[in-house]
């Protein structure tokens, strides 16, 4: 199991870009944690997701 | 009459303990955006005698600012960078600023926050807070960002939050509350989501790191 914001779903084997299409996210307003660290943007297609993975997907909204 | 700078240290030295104003006397902080957010942080930092503050808009003082940002009337069409710095020295005025009336950039961000420990993310637009956030915290190893989503209407002050995502990156706010989608930002509210960032910035300095 990958737990993103705390949810459990069964994603190992997909890549990060691969799962992000799968949601809702805008990719210009995101910034995602995984297991302590910042993914590159760049490095979005090449992350495969790990079992045990723990991922925060951190996504802005407008204001300040 | 304005205290000399002796005096001043003095009195803050009293008022936080001289190790901690040290600290935080020692310190270079950025502040990037100077919107309602980043005018408010800096005005905390400022008081709280960080020693050297990063100022950098590329935005002018416009009468839509003035209902919670550090502005006054009389600055409207002035530089953010130039106003606020000119606010900040009245209170403080041993504090030590660079204003940077710039656009950042993914190209030159770390040329323009070199050198800064901690950065606050203040920005208004959702696509720059995440580009300098990403920049931030994959280009640049040792510093510290403080950012904040989340802030606008009449929500309860209480559920603005700080959430540490990983060593260096602290988030503030409801990270719900689109400025957009909820109709409008004031003052108190986002008073409120700068307090946070401006005291986790000084917890960083202080070198306490949990929220």
């Amino acid at each position: 199991m990958v737990k993103i914001n705390g949810t459990e779903k069964e994603l190992a084997g997909m890549t990060l870009s691969a799962y992000l299409a799968t949601t809702d996210y805008d990719p210009g307003q995101i910034a995602v944690e995984r297991n302590g660290e910042i993914v590159p943007k760049a490095r979005y297609s090449q992350v495969v997701l790990q079992e045990g993975d723990n991922l925060e997907v951190v996504s802005f909204v407008g204001g300040g | 009459m304005i205290p000399t700078k002796k005096e001043w240290m003095d009195a803050l030295a009293r008022r936080h303990g001289a190790a901690l104003q040290k600290r935080f006397s020692a310190a270079s902080v950025a502040v990037c955006g100077l919107g309602g957010l980043g005018s408010n942080i800096a005005t905390a930092l400022a008081r709280a005698g960080v020693g050297r503050l990063i100022l950098v808009d590329f935005d002018r003082v416009d009468l839509s600012n003035l209902h919670r940002q550090q502005y006054k009337a009389q600055q409207i069409g002035r530089r953010k960078t130039d106003a606020l710095a000119e606010n900040l020295l009245e209170i403080a005025p041993y504090a030590k600023i660079d204003s940077i009336p710039a656009q950042i950039t993914e190209e030159n961000c770390v040329q323009l926050l070199a050198g800064a420990d901690v950065v606050c993310e203040a920005f208004d637009d959702a696509r720059a807070k995440a580009m300098l956030t990403n920049q931030v915290l994959t280009a640049m190893p040792d510093t510290y960002l403080v950012a904040a989503s989340g802030m606008a209407g009449l929500g309860s002050a209480n559920a603005i939050r700080t959430k540490k995502i990983t060593n260096r990156f602290y988030l503030c706010g409801d990270r719900v509350s689109d400025a957009e989608a909820v109709g409008g930002l004031l003052s108190s509210r986002v008073m409120v989501c700068a307090a946070h960032q401006a005291h986790m910035v000084l917890r960083i300095l202080a070198g306490k790191y949990e929220v």
